[in-house]
């Protein structure tokens, strides 16, 4: 069991290695250096880098590229925001005082729902008066969704290009339906305002880092969940549809059933980020659940290494950073730095980030020992060097 | 329909066409079980056209595939595998980015939902299986090696090995010495000997001296048809199989 | 809800000749917006459709057209303005080469590396898109311009006492007829169209038989790019353009392209159409968004019985 948990869940040496040079770096080294403003800023980079992480084991391992992982990402965060807005609704409620209550408000009603004239909370959030209710939805409404795109288009074996281009489009129709829907969604300003959780106080800078530590803690936890997926038989039948679907069905396997399990399990940790980011920031827009935010959610994942957990991560945070760096201090060339750096990522380092440090080590390590260890047959889970052929 | 038989593969009157084309034209075959047959045939003879149907990768137009008596038209694949069909395909088609180690355990008859793949134990039983298959096919000595770095005929074994694992009743192979030394043609024919015992297998080949190792039986189609049927030899002085073969 | 139930009673309080005006209005400028999408679609069924580059900045070359033309109405205006009637047809020719340029130039430097990895090429593309929306920031500034029309395209042809039918709107359509006409006849019936065919479907077999794919690549590239500088030439006639003009479009006309079927033109032309229309025809019922939702997944729920498109040719794989 011990062997276990070391060889799958950790990933052997060089595994538990870089999972223990991340776990510091995000639990030890970010919280002392910085200061609450940024930690905040790092919380909310986190909150990306699970999709980014979900997309590592769906498009580099399972070769399923999707541009609508916003979707999401976003429903995750609008059921967790949703619960929020109720609370707030309620305390704004509370605090008024009954006789104080501007004639136009009902009572407990959120207020962008008060602006459109909606008088009566709609029937599908009901359940997000209750937060055991609202946890469960924010995974099951991402993942039953994923499900129904997963089943419908694998079944069909619509697949690579056709598949990227239909989950663009239907990630615009989610985002149009939420801003226009702006009784029930806050439109295009989505909804904000998120104060408490259970009333305790998201905003205050003391809270927000042990919210920070929860994020970290979480995103740990998929890498090792993902480790665990990729670790299993699924894993390497995985890597085995991607290069060679025709075999895997001919081994008697349902090809599309795979597919759409890897394709929830990435849609359940995009929630899982989502409902972390609103929690980060304390508001939810549909601006951030569209085409744009989903191809940079894609690009985390190019630049960290596809075929890498830890990379995403790292991939995250380095476009993230970068992006809010240069576009402070350089506002006119910051998109030429971004672009640039896409292009030269996609062209000479497919493998991203964690491709350019496994060449390193790798150099590093066949300089001082030529071959110590053959790998025998309890070899864990290396990260295959090569790109995927697409 | 069609009464119960005693044949391990029954093929009655199969008929595909694409684009009016007809690359197969109502063909009957029957296999005995343990039957060893090999389908000979120049090239767009539909003889691969053929496996594709079997094993359900292409939709006949019409016409009827018993196996054990269970219709296989209109079954998917992976359900025509799980009955015990084996298929390897012309190309040798594994999974170049994993061990052959690796591509034998995914081949494993077992955990084949998504749950049972998660949890999926390589036991001792399991590895004792790969080990046995692996000496088999002759790649024991390659097992951490990734698939794309073994040679064409140890990829065709590889594939071969990946069938065996899940022990089936019928495999079909096509072309499984192309691209192979004449070494390991002649350890192929043995080992397609040995896997033969007990199951039945169609192979597709070109190679006649291969052929006449090997064979129980032999189809010869042409442009979509059964020409010929029998013995190697009968074959062989068949004036029909002669003018197809050397004729024009 | 309202808009549900708008949609069952939609002609109620409208007489039949006001419904068969809104008809024949609506799908006129349902046609203006078949001829943009199949201006944008063409160039992109050639990319992608034929050569598999998921071209994300396809969007930009038809800014690019669109600024050109901007750049010579300005120039045409401030230097010799006797020449504004006229100069129109000059700066679509313009703004074909100019994006072909570009695209030529891209095709070099970037694309030719990525054939092997068509999902790449939408990494990398995005990235292209993002500099040259940057580049047109930098140029044009980030407002909106428009070109100067000569007075000969603005107006309409009233035919009957309320229905009119904009010119600018025959133009656009008239355009987009002639270069569809155009593309065939390159493609299909040229031996250029051939080679770049014969590189599409058998590289191996293309090169041994003496095509040089590259330079095939190279321009087959440039071309697509170009039919999109005409698409955002012909685009200023009906709109403004500004930094991110192309963005708008680029959705759809990836739609446009893999719903007719990749690599066909007749798919493409009937796919442009059915959308255009059916999108212009219920946006006057609907809301222009639920229109538009109701289109994307219409196409989504077509595109799982038919995941190839709406043409294709039955082979054996």
């Amino acid at each position: 069991m011990k062997s276990f948990i070391y060889n799958k869940a950790l990933g052997g040496k060089s595994g538990t290695i870089g999972l223990a040079v991340l776990a510091v770096i995000l639990l030890l080294v970010f919280p002392l250096a910085m200061d609450n403003f940024r930690l905040n800023l790092v919380g909310k980079y986190l909150s990306l880098a699970f999709v980014a992480i979900g997309l590592v084991l769906c498009w580099g391992y399972g070769g399923i590229l999707s541009l609508g992982q916003g979707m999401f990402w976003g429903l995750g965060g609008y059921c967790l925001a949703a619960f929020l807005k109720l609370e707030a609704a309620r305390n704004i409620a509370a605090e008024a005082g009954s006789d104080q209550i501007n004639a136009l408000t009902t009572v407990g009603l959120p207020d962008f729902m008060d602006w459109n004239q909606i008088t009566e909370l709609p029937w599908f959030w009901y359940p997000f008066k209750s937060l055991p209710l609202t946890l469960i939805l924010v995974f099951l409404v991402p993942t039953v969704l994923a499900y129904i795109i997963g089943t419908a288009m694998f079944k069909r074996r619509v697949s690579g290009v056709y598949f990227a281009i239909i989950t663009q489009a239907l990630c615009w129709t989610m985002e149009l339906l939420f801003v226009t829907r702006q009784g029930w969604t806050g439109g295009i300003n989505g909804i904000t305002d998120l104060r408490t959780l259970l009333g305790w106080d998201i905003q205050d800078p003391g809270n927000q880092r042990i919210l920070y530590f929860v994020t970290s803690l979480l995103l740990l936890g998929c890498v090792v969940l993902g480790r665990l997926i990729l670790g299993s038989k699924l894993g390497k039948l995985l890597v085995a549809m991607r290069d060679t679907e025709g075999r895997v069905r001919f081994s008697g396997y349902d090809v599309a059933n795979f597919k759409t399990f890897i394709f929830c399990v990435a849609a359940a940790m995009s929630a899982l980020g989502g409902a972390m980011y609103v929690l980060n920031v304390g508001f939810m827009s549909p601006k951030l659940v569209t085409i744009e935010p989903s191809i940079y959610m894609v690009i985390f994942c190019a630049v960290g290494g596809r075929m890498s957990l830890l990379g995403a991560v790292y991939g995250t945070l380095a476009v993230s950073f970068g992006r809010t760096y240069f576009s402070e201090s350089f506002p006119d060339l910051w998109l030429f730095l971004m672009g640039g750096v896409f292009i030269l990522v996609t062209m000479v380092f497919p493998l991203g980030l964690a491709g350019m440090v496994d060449r390193l080590t790798g150099l590093v390590a066949s300089k001082a020992s030529a071959a110590t260890d053959a790998p025998g047959l309890e070899t864990p889970v290396s990260e295959p060097v090569s790109p995927p052929p697409a | 329909m069609s009464l119960p038989t005693d044949f391990a593969l029954a093929v009655e009157n199969l008929t595909v066409s694409f684009d009016g084309f007809k690359a197969v034209d109502s063909v009957s075959l029957y296999v005995d079980p343990g039957e060893l047959r090999v389908v000979i045939g120049p090239n767009g003879a539909g003889k691969t056209t053929l496996l594709d149907l079997i094993c359900g990768k292409t939709r006949p137009s019409g016409g009827s595939i018993q196996f054990k008596n269970q219709e296989l038209v209109g079954m998917a694949e992976q359900k025509i595998v799980r009955s015990g069909v084996g298929r390897k395909f012309q190309t040798p088609s594994v999974y170049p980015k994993l061990s052959v180690f690796e591509n034998l355990e995914v081949s494993v008859p077992k955990g084949r939902g998504v749950w049972g793949a998660l949890f999926f134990s390589c036991n001792q039983e399991v590895r004792q299986r790969i080990l046995e298959i692996a000496r088999d096919i002759f790649l024991e000595d390659e097992l951490e090696t990734e698939a794309e770095l073994l040679s064409h005929g140890q990829k065709q074994w590889l594939e071969i090995g990946m069938l065996l694992i899940a022990d089936p009743e019928l495999i079909l192979l096509d072309e499984p010495v192309a691209g192979m030394s004449v070494n390991e043609r002649g350890q192929t024919a043995e080992l397609l000997k040995r896997i033969a015992k007990g199951r039945s297998v169609v192979v597709i080949e070109h190679d006649m001296n291969f052929v006449r190792q090997i064979a129980d039986r032999v189809t010869v189609m042409h442009q979509g048809k059964v020409l010929a049927e029998g013995s190697m030899d009968k074959v062989e002085s068949d004036p029909k199989v002669i003018e197809v073969y050397l004729g024009h | 809800m309202h808009t549900t139930l708008a949609f069952l009673s939609i002609f109620e309080g409208y007489t039949g000749e006001e419904v068969r005006s809104i008809f024949v209005m609506q799908s006129f400028s349902g046609l203006s917006l078949f001829a943009v999408f199949l201006l944008m679609a063409l160039g992109l069924a050639i990319i992608f459709g034929q050569m598999k580059v998921i071209n994300m900045a396809h969007g930009e070359f038809l800014t690019i057209g669109a600024y050109t033309t901007v750049f010579m109405s300005d120039l045409v205006e401030k230097s010799v303005p006797s020449a504004l009637p006229w100069y129109f047809p000059v700066a679509v020719v313009a703004a074909f080469f100019v994006a072909g340029a570009v695209g030529f130039v891209v095709e070099v430097g970037m694309i030719r590396f990525l054939y092997k990895r068509p999902l790449d090429t939408l990494l990398a593309t995005f990235g292209l898109s993002m500099i040259l929306q940057q580049v047109f920031r930098l140029i044009f500034g980030a407002r909106e311009d428009s070109a100067v029309m000569p007075d000969w395209l603005m107006g309409s042809w009233a035919l009957t006492e309320i229905t009119e039918i904009p010119i600018n709107g025959m133009f656009l359509l008239g355009t987009a007829i002639g270069v569809t006409g155009l593309v065939y006849l390159l493609m299909y019936r040229s031996r250029w169209g051939l080679r770049v065919r014969a590189t599409v479907q058998n590289r191996e077999m293309a090169g041994a038989v003496g095509i040089n794919t590259k330079m095939t690549d190279r321009w087959t590239f440039a071309l697509g790019c170009g039919i999109a500088g005409v698409a955002g030439a012909v685009f200023t006639t009906i709109g403004s353009v500004s930094p991110s003009a192309g963005q708008l479009y680029i959705v759809d006309t990836f739609l446009v392209v893999v719903f007719g079927g990749a690599g066909s033109l007749i798919g493409t032309i009937a796919s442009a159409f059915a959308i255009a229309q059916s999108q212009s025809i219920l946006e006057f019922f609907l809301d222009g968004v639920l229109a538009k939702v109701f289109i994307l997944l219409t196409i989504v729920g077509i595109l799982m019985i038919r995941p190839q498109g709406l043409v294709v040719s039955k082979i054996r794989r």
